[in-house]
């Protein structure tokens, strides 16, 4: 069979990162005029991934950590900052043209594979839509380069499934279906939201190996984005650790596991369940789950009133990302 | 004394003609004692929480139990009246669910609700309800000035240990937990832990704990049962469970969590799917998924029971004596 949905446009010898942010800023109003608080979801990220690279996006549910990926995808318009993806700046203000363009570039895998499906469409219908909407396949073409796909994520034979809806799939079957969804549009870039928290824990290793080998086949950039530390290691090439709307951390993913420098690193690595560690005895996590707020985030460090390191000058100033090894840097003042 | 819960050869089904169109647990035995916990592991729809729900008498048609029985402190469950049952629930025995943040009235304070299910077993304010609710609070760690707050007050990791706190208000000897941290940050999850781990020595409560993180459980849990298809296919003290995993599926469950640390490795999981219990395979029924299936038995003959320790089952082909006598 000749392949009808090719590569993406081989760029190898472009050494842009595929996706690059600088002081990325999403702020969201709530509450009535008179009383309007201002949500910091988003605050001054910088990050880059590189071309073929697997960047594993960790923290807790109101870090920011889905508000980035949906900013990224131009789901929500950024407050302020910049985006470019393979080197190419989004305008803050993008023509149609030029969004339909970046969101063929930049496909998104969600959370829930129960709600990211339209129930009233079949599988060909939902994996087809992205091909003609974007125009990458003739319309005769069309039912051959969707049985590909669903091939390549594993939904064999691709005929049995190319009828049926979403409710006669389980969610493992939904989350590829997703996966084929997102891989239709031909991107250059891949944002997974938690795309396996929903799932048994039997089926997420095999739809997080099933993301590794068509990032690998395709040399896809993947942003996963996971509160499990241990599915980050498994994933990322590199980790970053978000906290209220920041980068806290950021290094290659077996440093940052062995070696964790921020305070809340430690603090994460030491909560995950493993059968490693004895009962921690020592660790007492009593009064440290609380979330910042993020209408009234504190001048300084957002993490210092739960840190058991906390100093004077924590609270005086937001410390900067420090290198704390080669390709590795935590924003914290131990390390200043 | 008999212990705190004993299960015996239970099996429950769900449907309304006989024989039932699902057989969601087969011939389950366990026993819990005073001041244990014991975990119970396994995929969604391996009848887990249809074992807890029957084993703490809440199990409501069409799924009911088709053989064995279930005991607390000796006394059979099946033999009392709807009325004792209900005089049962929250005094002796107590139940926290998965997403039970949602459990509580969003338009009533939380002592008003508090107040509601104590009065419901004979304790009124008269008696001291809030004093014995407050200092439940404490118990649980959440400050006493929330006591009067409404749910949408609290955090979603303090409205789990409200829900805690409403369930051993009455100090109940007996408390199921049905995936009580799943929908919490692991943080908040750590410190629930905790609190529950040291309530349990303090106020010496046995505990059923329903998850299907494995190693979560090998960390708190005494004593681990792991369930597949309906049936616990391996029982062991929770050390022991991971350091020498004996059924081929609880090791594949362990190799379901990619590690924290060390060098980064492929993991394959478990292939293929679980078996439809409308119409479970013969023989073992982890048989079509098995790695170290023996062709040839493990299709055809129900598994035996070995025991490769006093407290450590498996229910596997590999260990059974009679291994190989099948023909």
């Amino acid at each position: 069979m000749v392949s009808t949905l090719g590569l993406p446009a081989e760029t190898s010898e472009d050494p842009s990162p595929a996706l690059e942010v600088r002081g990325l800023t999403k702020n969201y109003s709530i509450g009535r005029i008179a009383r309007q608080k201002v949500v910091r979801a988003l605050s001054e990220v910088d990050l880059s991934v590189e071309k073929g690279e697997v960047l594993a996006l960790v923290g807790e549910s109101g870090s920011g950590k889905t508000t980035f990926a949906r900013t990224i995808a131009f789901l929500e318009r950024p407050t302020s900052g910049e985006i470019f993806v393979g080197g190419r700046a989004l305008p803050r203000r993008p023509s149609n043209h030029r969004l339909r363009e970046h969101r063929r570039e930049v496909q998104m895998i969600f959370q829930d594979p129960y709600s990211s499906l339209d129930p009233f469409h079949s599988v060909r219908y939902s994996v087809a839509r992205p091909l003609h909407s974007f125009g990458l396949v003739p319309r005769n073409a069309e039912r051959e380069a969707v049985e590909e796909l669903l091939d390549q994520v594993g939904l064999v034979p691709a005929v049995d499934f190319l009828r049926r809806y979403p409710h006669e799939l389980s969610g493992g079957q939904r989350q590829r279906v997703g996966i084929a969804r997102a891989l239709a549009a031909q991107p250059s870039l891949i944002l997974a939201d938690e795309p396996t928290s929903m799932l048994d824990v039997s089926i997420r290793l095999t739809i997080m190996n099933l993301l590794l080998d068509l990032q690998r086949s395709r040399s896809l950039s993947l942003v996963f984005i996971t509160h499990d530390l241990g599915a980050a290691n498994y994933m990322g090439d590199r980790i970053a650790i978000m906290y209220a709307g920041r980068i806290q951390e950021i290094g290659p993913a077996s440093e940052v596991m062995s070696d964790p420098k921020h305070p809340y690193t430690q603090l994460l690595r030491q909560a995950a369940p493993s059968p490693e560690n004895e009962r921690r005895q020592g660790t007492q996590f009593e009064g440290k789950g609380d979330p910042p707020d993020l209408t009234a985030l504190p001048p300084g460090c957002p993490f210092a009133p739960r840190c058991p390191f906390v100093q004077s000058r924590c609270e005086e100033a937001l410390p900067d990302l420090r290198q704390v090894g080669a390709a590795h840097h935590a924003r914290c003042v131990l390390y200043e | 004394m008999p212990p705190l819960l004993e299960i015996s050869d239970l099996t429950i089904g769900y449907g309304w003609r006989l024989p039932p169109s699902v057989v969601a647990v087969r011939g389950v035995s366990l026993t819990v004692g005073a001041g244990e916990i014991v975990g119970i592991a396994g995929e969604s729809g391996c009848g887990k929480t249809t074992l807890a729900l029957a084993s703490a008498g809440l199990l409501d048609p069409p799924g009911r139990v088709l053989s064995g029985s279930v005991s607390y402190q000796g006394t059979d469950l099946a033999l009392l009246s709807p009325d004792e049952l209900r005089h049962l629930h929250l005094a002796e025995i107590s139940m926290v669910f998965q997403a039970s943040m949602n459990v509580l009235n969003p338009i009533m304070r939380i002592r008003d609700q508090f107040h509601d299910a104590m009065a419901a077993h004979g304790v009124h304010s008269s008696d001291g309800a809030r004093q014995q609710a407050e200092e439940t609070f404490d118990l649980v760690k959440i400050p006493r000035r929330f006591f009067d707050a409404y749910p949408h007050q609290l955090s979603g990791g303090m409205r789990q240990r409200a829900v805690i706190a409403l369930a051993i208000v009455l100090r109940p000897k007996l408390l199921f937990l049905d995936e009580p941290t799943t929908a919490l940050d692991v943080v908040v999850q750590r410190s629930i832990l905790q609190t529950l781990d040291d309530l349990r020595h303090q106020l010496g409560f046995g505990v059923v704990f329903i998850t299907h993180d494995l190693s979560l459980l090998v960390e708190i849990a005494d004593r681990i049962a792991i369930m597949y298809a309906g049936a616990v296919v391996e029982e062991a003290p929770g050390r022991q469970l991971y350091e020498k995993p004996c059924h081929p599926y609880t090791t594949a469950l362990m190799s379901s969590f990619p590690p924290l640390g060390g060098p980064r490795q492929r993991l394959e999981g478990i292939p293929g799917q679980p078996p439809d219990l409308r119409n479970p395979p013969k023989g073992c029924s982890f048989a079509p998924r098995c790695p170290e299936v023996i062709t040839g038995t493990c299709e055809t003959v129900d598994p035996p029971t070995a025991w490769r320790d006093r407290d450590h089952r498996v229910l596997c082909h590999l260990y059974g004596e009679q291994a190989g006598d099948h023909g």
